[in-house]
């Protein structure tokens, strides 16, 4: 009798895992912000990452390396040549087999074809360059359809819906399951990868969608994946996917 | 004879550290015996459900803490606990609520395995120490009745 109460209380206290979240129901974590931080994002000449979009919007005139070229010198008019790129990023490619990130294609143009160092994960110059291009999609949808992505996908679905942690939680009890209430004084967003890199306030700087999941695996008491790690590339190109349709707003202002 | 036991295990597991492999019976949902032998104290079990580094309850429940601003709303308000549940049934609850639910989102908090990639100063550790769990226990017992509107 006690135990057929525990379980009827307990049916009653958990709905059903909902699973990913229905393509209609997506949208912009921008959305739960306050009107406040909406504007900041918007207007140019509030939004704090736009001097890291400067900062990149430099450096990519700026000759380096033993090529002796600027990313100007081979892709032109960022504005027009890098338009769309980063709505279509994680990408695969072909080269090297793998998938990179924005922030790893940046660097393997740098040290493949520029003749320069690799930046460092969350250095100013590599957010400036990632913020610089990422402003070239804002508005367009994020496309993720080549086939050659869906091992990526796969596994990044995997750790997004694995517990972990002392916590032992996944990604998705949150971010699926319980987006939209209360954890503490933060809604729960739903977890697109829209509008990064970000500045957010709580940073007092901008940041890489990887930090943001560092901090999310930290806050599970988990430990992280190493930054640039293919298991970080995966959860991020599976967000993608995710958030496929979705409009970039990159860069984002962030509580 | 019991109590001694228990007083002796207690001993055992403060030397084990951070360690809850000798755990009371569990009896259909509940843990009727003191993880310590002894009663826990209401005030300190407060602070601990308070505490979002510690206890990290509110990041989830609410309940009665008028001075708490932000409170979570992922899980049933704590208030009335006491009406709703027998002291043993809320030790099991804290321990290891995965015993009643398989699905629960409540972190179990004293217990160490069946967890994957513990960030390296919690690995091994359980969420709180014995004592802090008699402590929460107490304090939960006292949320009798006055349910917020
Ligand atoms: C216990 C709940 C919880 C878990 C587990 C969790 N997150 Fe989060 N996550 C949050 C909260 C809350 C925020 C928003 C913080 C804020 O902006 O105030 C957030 C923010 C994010 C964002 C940024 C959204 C935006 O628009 O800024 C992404 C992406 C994200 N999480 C991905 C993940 C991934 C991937 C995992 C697992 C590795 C994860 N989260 C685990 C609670 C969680
Ligand atoms: C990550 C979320 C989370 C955290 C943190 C959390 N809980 Fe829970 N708790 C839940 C959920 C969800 C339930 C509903 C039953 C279930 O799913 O097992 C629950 C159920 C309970 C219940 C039974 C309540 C009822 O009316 O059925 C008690 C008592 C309780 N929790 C106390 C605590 C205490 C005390 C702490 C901190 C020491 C805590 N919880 C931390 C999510 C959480």
């Amino acid at each position: 009798m006690m135990r057929l109460r525990a379980l009827v209380m307990a049916t009653l206290a958990v709905p059903a895992l909902a699973g990913e979240i229905p393509l209609a129901e997506r949208r912009s974590d921008t959305l739960t912000m306050s009107s406040e931080l909406r504007a900041m994002q918007a207007d140019d000449a509030a939004n704090p990452a736009s001097f890291s979009v400067l900062d990149g919007e430099a450096l990519w005139r700026v000759r380096a390396g033993a090529s002796g070229k600027s990313c100007a010198d081979c892709h032109g008019d960022g504005a027009q040549s890098m338009r769309g790129v980063a709505a279509r990023y994680p990408a695969f490619d072909s080269a090297s087999g793998r998938v990179l990130d924005l922030e790893a294609k940046i660097n393997q143009c740098r040290t493949e074809r520029q003749g320069s160092a690799a930046l460092p994960m969350e250095s100013r110059d590599l957010l400036g360059l990632a913020t610089y291009v990422g402003r070239q999609s804002r508005g367009l949808p994020i496309v993720s359809d080549d086939p050659r992505l869906a091992p990526a996908i796969d596994r990044g679905r995997a750790l997004f819906t694995a517990r972990q942690g002392q916590l032992n939680l996944s990604c998705a009890i949150c971010h699926d399951d319980h987006w939209g209430r209360k954890l503490g004084a933060a809604t729960v967003p739903q977890a697109h990868p829209t509008a990064y890199p970000l500045y957010r306030l709580e940073w007092q700087s901008v940041g890489s969608l990887q930090r943001r999941l560092r901090n999310c695996m930290v806050g599970m008491r988990a430990e992280p994946y190493p930054m640039g790690s293919d298991e970080f590339i995966a959860i991020e190109t599976y967000l993608m996917s995710r958030g496929r349709g979705l409009a970039m707003e990159t860069p984002g202002v962030r509580p | 004879m019991l109590r001694l036991i228990l007083a002796l295990g207690a001993v055992l597991l403060g030397m084990a550290g951070a360690g809850a492999q000798t755990l009371p019976p569990i009896l259909n949902d509940a843990m009727p015996a003191s993880l310590t032998g002894a009663p826990g104290d209401v005030a300190r079990g407060r602070a601990i459900v308070a505490n979002r580094q510690v206890g990290l309850c509110l990041l989830c429940h609410s309940g009665p803490f008028p001075e708490e601003r932000f409170q979570g709303d992922l899980a049933p308000d704590l208030n009335g606990a006491a009406d709703r549940y027998s002291q043993g049934q809320l030790r099991l609850r804290i321990v290891d609520p995965s015993r009643i639910n398989a699905q629960t989102i409540m972190p179990a908090y004293y217990k160490t395995e069946g967890l994957n990639r513990v960030l390296g100063p919690f690995a091994g550790k359980t969420i709180l120490n014995a004592e802090q769990v008699e402590d929460v226990v107490a304090f939960l017992m006292s949320l009798r009745g006055e349910k917020t509107p």
